[in-house]
């Protein structure tokens, strides 16, 4: 098959990419522009390790093709923090020793944030089942389910 | 058709290490110029935070900050052997080889110290990477500038070899006996757990868990293993299998959708406390607290649901089949 050119706007900056056509955003996103925050998992929208938000709603990048992202606005975890200057997420899942392996953090913390934008004040239920695509092996999600609290807490107070 | 309370209780003692044709873990130290240490080793961090312990016992051991530490974990191929990250071995067989090596590391930088200083080395302090003469302060260096000399002055190495083994034990054949471990933790889980009887279903409400696992390097990270331990023997008891009938083959698992692991929406209340009573033969008294927590939750929860509604399902795991089936059976007895 002959290569395509999408463009998208990629963490706030425009970026034209040449990709076969069936190729999902996950691999785009991965392999084409290098960007590996976003993992690769189960690749059949089971575990949610490859969340990424499209016009801020969470997707599973493994099950969109990325020719479908022309023109729409996707974030992912390199887009909202660095480890110098870490999205208040990123830090609570720091502080609250929040992840084990880390492999579902990217798609963990992407999910929680496309909750917030939408929910600042959600419940601990609220935030389980905004998370309850998302599965976790390592960490029982007792601490992750804490550390987004600790996030909502924060913005309340602030 | 009602949903029925039970609470049901285990217990578990769990070795740490094995016995193997013996248990070996070696760890190599070295200083670079900088004066950051680097710990190499062959053991694997797979998540549970290796990395992390060992850098914190390196630290100590050697007397500079724990951000001066770096783990290097390689391949068998190019670093010291370690038997692997198993048989919750680790922290204990790695922890005791890194003392081990940073004791040695530790009396190398120390004699260079003493050179540079004109002291003799046992009149020296190290404390979190500053070196003194005793009972005169105001003599100090610290451990870059030692770290210098060494290289570009003397022309030494600032490092150390460590290794630990448990011997082999053998059966005694007259009576069986054998010391297969180094130490044992031990832990006793309480679970909650609501069965419905009308559709099988079963609800853990709460785990509860008391672990005595010698002394905490990183209380943090034993909690985070306890949770996660919790929520895996719970998925173990109640979810998980890949062939549901086996040995007929029926219905096996191809993706998540079929094999079932716990969500964020399936977390019982959790709750532990944690005793400490070091070992005497671990680094700083640590036992093994990795592969125990996910044991005595399944017990706990097999007895909570007898305690619930009278059947005892021993065949893991107790999917809400099961619980129907042993149910029919139990009232076909009773008439």
């Amino acid at each position: 098959m002959e290569s395509i050119t999408v463009t998208f706007k990629l963490n706030g900056k425009t970026t034209a990419v040449a990709i076969e056509p069936l190729e999902s955003l996950r691999t785009v996103l991965r392999e084409h522009l290098h960007l590996h925050a976003t993992k690769a998992g189960c690749g059949q929208g089971g575990c949610g390790s490859c969340t990424v938000l499209v016009n801020a709603e969470p997707v599973l990048s493994c099950l969109m093709l990325a020719a479908l992202a022309d023109g729409q606005e996707i974030t992912t975890l390199e887009g909202i923090g660095t480890a110098q200057h870490m999205h208040p997420l990123q830090a609570a899942f720091f502080d609250r020793f929040a992840a084990q392996c880390g492999y579902c953090s990217p798609g963990m913390i992407m999910a929680a944030k496309a909750l917030l934008d939408k929910n600042p004040h959600p419940t601990r239920a609220e935030i389980a089942e905004a998370l309850a695509g998302n599965l976790c092996r390592c960490t029982g999600y007792v601490a992750i389910l804490d550390a987004i609290e600790d996030v909502v807490t924060q913005m309340q107070e602030a | 058709m009602a949903k029925h309370y039970g609470r049901g209780i285990a217990a578990v003692n769990y070795p740490t290490g094995m016995n193997l044709g013996g248990d070996p873990t070696q760890a190599l130290i070295f200083c670079q110029p900088t004066g950051g240490f680097s710990v190499k080793l062959a053991s694997t961090d797979l998540g549970q935070g290796l990395k992390t312990v060992i850098a914190q016992i390196a630290a100590e051991a050697l007397g500079v900050p724990f951000d001066s530490v770096i783990v290097d974990t390689g391949d068998t191929d190019s670093a010291p052997h370690c038997m692997g990250t198993f048989a919750s071995r680790a922290t204990h067989r790695v922890g005791n080889a890194v003392i081990m090596a940073a004791n040695e590391a530790r009396k190398a930088l120390m004699d260079v110290a003493a050179d540079e200083m004109e002291a003799a080395p046992e009149d020296l302090v190290l404390e979190n990477g500053e070196i003194y003469v005793k009972g005169a302060p105001e003599r100090k260096t610290n451990v870059f500038n030692v770290a210098l000399a060494a290289h570009f002055k003397y022309g030494k190495t600032i490092s150390g070899r460590g290794i630990y083994l448990k011997q082999k034990s053998s059966l005694d054949p007259e009576t069986g006996a054998c010391d297969p471990d180094s130490t044992e933790a031990h832990a006793t889980t309480v679970a909650e757990v609501e069965v419905d009887d009308e559709t099988g279903e079963v609800k853990v409400l709460r785990l509860a868990s008391a672990y005595e696992v010698g002394r905490q390097i990183n209380p943090e990270m034993v909690k985070g293993q306890i949770v996660s331990g919790a929520v895996m023997g719970m998925s173990h008891a109640l979810m998980e299998t890949v062939f549901p009938y086996y040995p007929a083959l029926d219905h096996h698992t191809y993706s998540f959708g079929e094999y079932i692991i716990p969500t964020a929406l399936d977390i019982p209340e959790i709750e532990s406390v944690v005793l400490e009573y070091p070992s005497s033969n671990g680094p700083y008294g640590v036992k093994g607290v990795g592969e125990m927590t996910a044991n005595s939750p399944i017990p706990a929860i097999v007895n909570a649901i007898y305690d619930a509604v009278g059947v005892w399902v021993t065949d893991l795991p107790v999917t809400p089949e099961k619980v129907l089936r042993a149910l029919e059976e139990k009232a076909l007895e009773a008439n």
